[in-house]
């Protein structure tokens, strides 16, 4: 029977999407992916947390020729969300077109359709979206002190 | 005091060889190398070889069909920076006394198209995360936000290293480019034009290293060769991360590097004459203008718009044509800018020679992260 997987067990929760990072307590440093050893202080035992679902574009670009190991759709949107936390996430944007992108627009998370595995399944992945509706948020900073 | 000096160079050409061998490149640098040095059998006592795609004992094949095996062979992966990392140990052998002289090599045959990296993991890639040009696109968006750099200043680089490449023969590309066409070519990702992106492909580079005696006069000097990680916690970090921190002061590793440098050959920026530098992309040679410290933090569109890094500037960058015009053989791209500038230093470089030049810089930064800055002083 086929159904919907992710990418990677771990990575995120689909419903709602949430992205699965770490938090160190000892230097309070946030991680995605999911650590155990602090990258940054190199102390054990960051524990998982969930990360904010909303955020604000840092970077952006569109990826218009398929990278290695790739089967998906090209073009799609690829850059950076900031989020609340203090962090900086590496991800697919649900927009290809980098020209309706601007910095510092309100983003929020969602899981997005890569391509079907040899299973029949579908493989599904983590992706920004514009928040249409969210035009007026909080300064991450200001979120994060809430 | 001894130092470590520079006493034979080689080359085979970067570009794209059919039915040439991977081992048939590094010979052929190899063995010129040793010439020049008038080294031959027996006159080396270990061998270090870059290379990131070569596979096992690489360097062994090398020296086995030259052959002069016996002594110690390494080969040493440290992606874009292979050949700097070699010419680390290299040197650290020498100057610990372990050895008189070392060949140093580099060799690599690169597949076509966005290079395949055992990197990313395979989820990485399924997801399309694993699109290099990409990361350097974001890199080629924040400088532009945070230096002033526009989509005319990229072209700029591309123009003046390729007017330069064209003198280089052993350039893959010797053609010379003008703006428009390069903002002509199609967008691989925005901002970044196919003209932009180096092209991966195949070359060798071989240096012979050894001890040397203060006041044996003419011989280029080896004055610092340093290898250095990234810190991490920078998003755009050569690290490739999957998430970073809002810290905008982390050092990057190509600046670690230089900073380190600078000290061990005790010169700065001001003192160089000529630099070759990770032109990877248009935007990544104006960002290693800031990370070298050769001109001001948010200043590489004024540098580079004031002519200062074009040949009779006052500091050429890239006289070789950069990776923009001979195209990036992993592990022998740093090698490749060491002969470069050994024969600047040399006044050898027919057609592209900075005049008068006596400190020469060479700056590779890659995966992992990884970054090598070589300083040379005649």
């Amino acid at each position: 029977m086929s159904g919907v997987v992710p990418v990677r067990e771990g990575l995120f929760t689909a419903d709602p999407p949430r992205l699965v990072g770490s938090l160190c307590d000892a230097c309070g440093g946030h991680h995605f992916p999911r650590h155990e050893t602090c990258p940054y202080c190199a102390a054990d035992g960051a524990r998982p947390v969930e990360l904010s679902p909303t955020g604000r574009l840092w970077a952006f670009t569109a990826v218009t020729a398929p990278p290695p190991g790739y089967r998906g759709e090209v073009p799609f949107g690829f850059g950076v969300v900031e989020l609340p936390e203090g962090i900086r996430i590496v991800t697919r944007l649900t927009e290809s077109d980098p020209s309706r992108l601007t910095p510092g627009q309100p983003m929020r998370l969602t899981v997005v359709p890569l391509h079907a595995d040899d299973d029949g399944n579908q493989v599904v992945t983590y992706a920004f979206a514009p928040d249409r509706g969210r035009n007026d948020v909080a300064d991450p900073i200001d979120e994060a002190a809430r | 005091m001894s130092g470590v000096s520079v006493c034979g160079v080689g080359i085979h050409p970067f570009g794209r060889f059919e039915g040439v061998s991977i081992t048939d490149m590094g010979v052929v640098a190899v063995r010129a190398a040793l010439a020049e040095a008038n080294v031959g059998r027996g006159g080396f006592q270990a061998a270090f070889c870059g290379t990131a795609y070569g596979g096992v004992a690489s360097g062994h094949k090398v020296l086995g069909a030259l052959g002069m095996t016996g002594m110690p062979i390494v080969d040493v992966e440290a992606g874009c920076a292979s050949g700097s990392a070699a010419l680390m140990l290299a040197a650290g052998a020498i100057a610990a006394g372990q050895y008189d002289t070392v060949l140093v090599f580099g060799i690599e045959k690169m597949p076509k198209g966005i290079i395949r990296s055992s990197f990313f993991e395979p989820w990485q890639e399924e997801a399309g995360l694993a699109a290099t040009p990409a990361y350097f696109a974001l890199r080629a968006q924040r400088l532009m936000a945070a230096s002033g750099v526009t989509k005319e200043h990229l072209a700029s680089v591309v123009v003046k290293n390729r007017r330069h490449g064209a003198a280089n023969p052993d350039a893959m590309f010797r053609s010379e480019v003008d703006a428009t066409s390069v903002l002509g070519s199609r967008v691989i990702c925005e901002p970044l034009h196919l003209w932009m992106l180096c092209t991966p492909n195949e070359g060798a580079a071989a240096v012979v290293l050894q001890r040397t005696n203060e006041g044996e006069d003419g011989r280029v000097r080896l004055a610092a060769a340093v290898l250095r990680s990234h810190v991490p916690g920078s998003v755009l970090s050569e690290s490739t991360p999957l998430a970073g921190t809002v810290d905008d002061t982390i050092p990057a590793a190509s600046t670690l590097a230089a900073t380190d440098a600078y000290e061990r050959a005790g010169v700065g920026p001001s003192d160089l004459d000529v630099v070759e530098c990770q032109d990877t992309d248009a935007a990544r040679e104006l960002l290693s203008y800031e990370e070298l410290g050769l001109c001001p933090a948010g200043g590489a569109a004024s540098f580079l718009e004031g002519g200062a890094t074009t040949l009779g500037g006052r500091l050429p960058v890239n006289p070789s044509g950069g990776l923009l015009s001979k195209g990036e053989p992993l592990g022998a791209s740093a090698l490749g800018q060491v002969v470069e500038l050994t024969r600047q230093l040399r006044a050898q470089a027919t057609g592209r020679q900075v005049q008068g030049a006596r400190v020469a810089l060479a700056h590779t930064v890659g995966r992992g992260a990884n970054a090598g800055v070589v300083i040379l002083t005649r």
